[in-house]
């Protein structure tokens, strides 16, 4: 039968539209954002067990710790809540890597890849829908901070801004865990893999207590680090002081943990 | 101006010509070559780890293979993999739809990523829900179909742009015989509309009932190809067994009819086998030779060779057969 591949006959001619320029690649992101999005609204737990930890550590940290923590200047509540919103950005990206390892192992991702969409909406759409998550979610984080007496003390537009940090800052952290999902084999996996990536930086870090009273090696790394980073901002905008600083290194954390992670977890996903 | 895309067989639907692919030391596939005709099934067929999903994978352009060519509904895989997505259909064991989203949302995502209108995407769903008989589910959540359900929105799924060339990969595996046969009438039903077909399997009956033709698949190397009757031809004729009263019995028909090519075999010392040669004339010679010598026979069986014995004897001695 291979010789009958050299047997002459006209092919089909290409489709006028090659499906792979940019407009796809929109169009097919679109897509699987509403799919992701839809996803998240049929499983509404997904979303309330993600609200479930960062409250409880709001009421630990307010009520149970708070008392015995004191940050010169501020009160504890306003300082500890720009944290929590980082905390919870930081662990609820966990849920980018549980998804894709989802698909992947439901077989999804096998079907996409036969479609002649464009190769980018996969990741690109995980990743919007995420995004878009993470901002009904600091929403809701702000709404609980100020019922146990959060107050922000600058004005709509920074505090915007700092809702903007957040954001921006889960995207960064989305593709460290698309590259952790579409490495591990199930959902399971995705989430052993990722906690104790994210333990130690949400931790040891700016978002409860201050740095300062760490030993010194810890307390280095811990005022240097992305989730501290992401944090001062945050605060910056959200309660005062010089901004620029913190934003500026926040920014630079999420460009250089983008540039690096997001071109590694395509290629994962193109390979894998 | 010369075409972009590599010439095909003369009608062929799928020309997979010497694909050979390693997984670091794992040789999937070693140099397989076959061929769909337009408007044919082909089964491929081999046990688990024999390089079927492989192949399916790198037809599917899911795959890039390290050697070798395929051609799929005219375009080269490698070459113009967007175009083959086009023009391909995939279902089965591995490919899969959205649990969480209904059936409806399903194909109508499917569409979209075809890069079909929203209506045309709505509109194409709902016949195919139509068509699968998943009407009244169309609206529910896929995690609570059953098996046979899901098979038939998955294969539906794989149908959204009326594709001309089909592969499917295990497509019953799992399921309940009424499911398995069902889905059986699906893909006959397709394929006198004039779709190629290429179907993986690991049962016989699938192959036997589905396939024109059938490629044995065994450690990434073609092991035996042809119709089904062909590879059960290969396996000799019918054989006839003949049953007696007693070892005595036995060996002494198995000496009166040593013409016969009689055997007497040590394990099982009250049965007498022997090939039909000559069909049913060859029963009423060897049960009339019995009565002369008054050797009476307890009960007579039959036995077809079936794709399983062509199966089992092909994949069990390296291909020798």
């Amino acid at each position: 039968m291979t010789a009958a591949t050299a047997m002459a006959l006209p092919s089909h001619p290409p489709m006028s539209e090659p499906g792979t320029g940019f407009r796809w690649a929109v169009r097919d992101t679109i897509a699987m954002t509403g799919r992701n999005l839809r996803v998240m609204t049929r499983l509404p737990q997904v979303l309330v067990f993600s609200l479930v930890q960062p409250v409880i550590f709001v009421l630990m940290f307010r009520y149970v710790f708070g008392g015995a923590i004191q940050i010169p200047g501020r009160d504890y509540v306003d300082y500890l809540m720009p944290g929590i919103f980082v905390q919870t950005v930081s662990f609820g990206a966990i849920n980018t890597a549980i998804g894709l390892a989802e698909d992947k192992n439901k077989g999804l991702l096998e079907r996409l890849r036969s479609l002649p969409m464009s190769r980018s909406a996969v990741l690109g759409g995980r990743v919007l829908a995420d995004t878009i998550r993470n901002v009904v979610i600091i929403v809701l984080m702000i709404l609980i901070g100020l019922l146990v007496g959060f107050r922000t003390h600058t004005n709509l537009l920074l505090v915007l801004a700092g809702i903007g940090i957040l954001v921006v800052f889960g995207f960064g952290l989305a593709w460290l865990f698309a590259l952790i999902g579409l490495s591990v084999t199930n959902a399971e996996a995705a989430q052993a893999a990722a906690f104790p990536i994210m333990a130690p930086l949400v931790f040891a870090s700016n978002a409860f207590v201050d740095p300062s009273t760490m030993p010194d090696w810890l307390g280095w790394w811990a005022e240097r680090q992305p989730v501290s980073k992401a944090t001062e901002a945050a605060r910056a905008l959200m309660l005062g002081g010089p901004t620029a600083g913190p934003v500026t290194a926040s920014l630079l954390w999420t460009l250089g943990i983008t540039a690096v992670l997001a071109p590694l977890a395509i290629r994962r996903y193109r390979r894998s | 101006m010369s075409s972009p895309h590599p010439r095909s067989a003369a009608g062929a639907a799928i020309v997979a010509d010497g694909l050979v692919k390693h997984f670091g030391e794992v040789r999937a596939l070693d140099g397989v070559s076959f061929d769909v005709p337009s408007g044919r099934v082909l089964g491929v067929l081999g046990p688990n780890g024999a390089g079927k999903t492989t192949a399916v994978r790198i037809l599917t352009t899911i795959l890039r293979p390290d050697h070798g060519r395929a051609v799929v509904a005219g375009v080269d895989v490698v070459a113009h993999p967007q175009e083959v997505r086009r023009r391909i259909g995939l279902a089965g064991q591995y490919a899969a739809v959205d649990e969480n989203l209904t059936g409806r949302e399903n194909l109508a995502l499917v569409g979209r990523l075809n890069h079909l209108s929203r209506a045309d995407a709505a509109t194409r769903a709902s016949e195919l829900l139509g068509q699968f008989h998943l009407t009244d589910a169309a609206n529910r959540p896929v995690r609570t179909y059953s098996g046979g359900m899901r098979r038939r929105l998955d294969l539906a799924a794989a149908l959204v742009t009326h594709p001309p060339v089909l592969l499917l990969d295990e497509p019953t595996t799992g399921l309940d015989p009424a499911s398995r046969s069902d889905l059986w009438e699906v893909i006959e039903g397709l394929v006198s509309d004039g779709t190629s077909v290429l179907l993986t399997t690991q049962y016989l009956e699938e192959a036997d009932r589905l396939a024109d033709r059938i490629v044995v698949i065994d450690r990434g190397l073609v092991a035996a190809e042809g119709t089904a009757a062909e590879l059960k031809s290969r396996l000799g004729q019918t054989r006839v067994a003949l049953q007696f009263a007693s070892v005595d019995l036995a060996a002494a028909a198995a000496h009166a009819l040593g013409d016969f090519g009689a055997v007497h075999p040590d394990g099982d010392q009250h049965t007498v086998d022997l090939p039909l040669r000559g069909g049913a004339s060859t029963v009423r010679d060897v049960l009339n030779l019995l009565h002369a010598r008054d050797l009476e026979v307890g009960r007579i069986d039959l036995h077809e060779p079936t794709l399983d014995d062509v199966f089992i004897s092909i994949t069990s001695n390296g291909g020798r057969s």
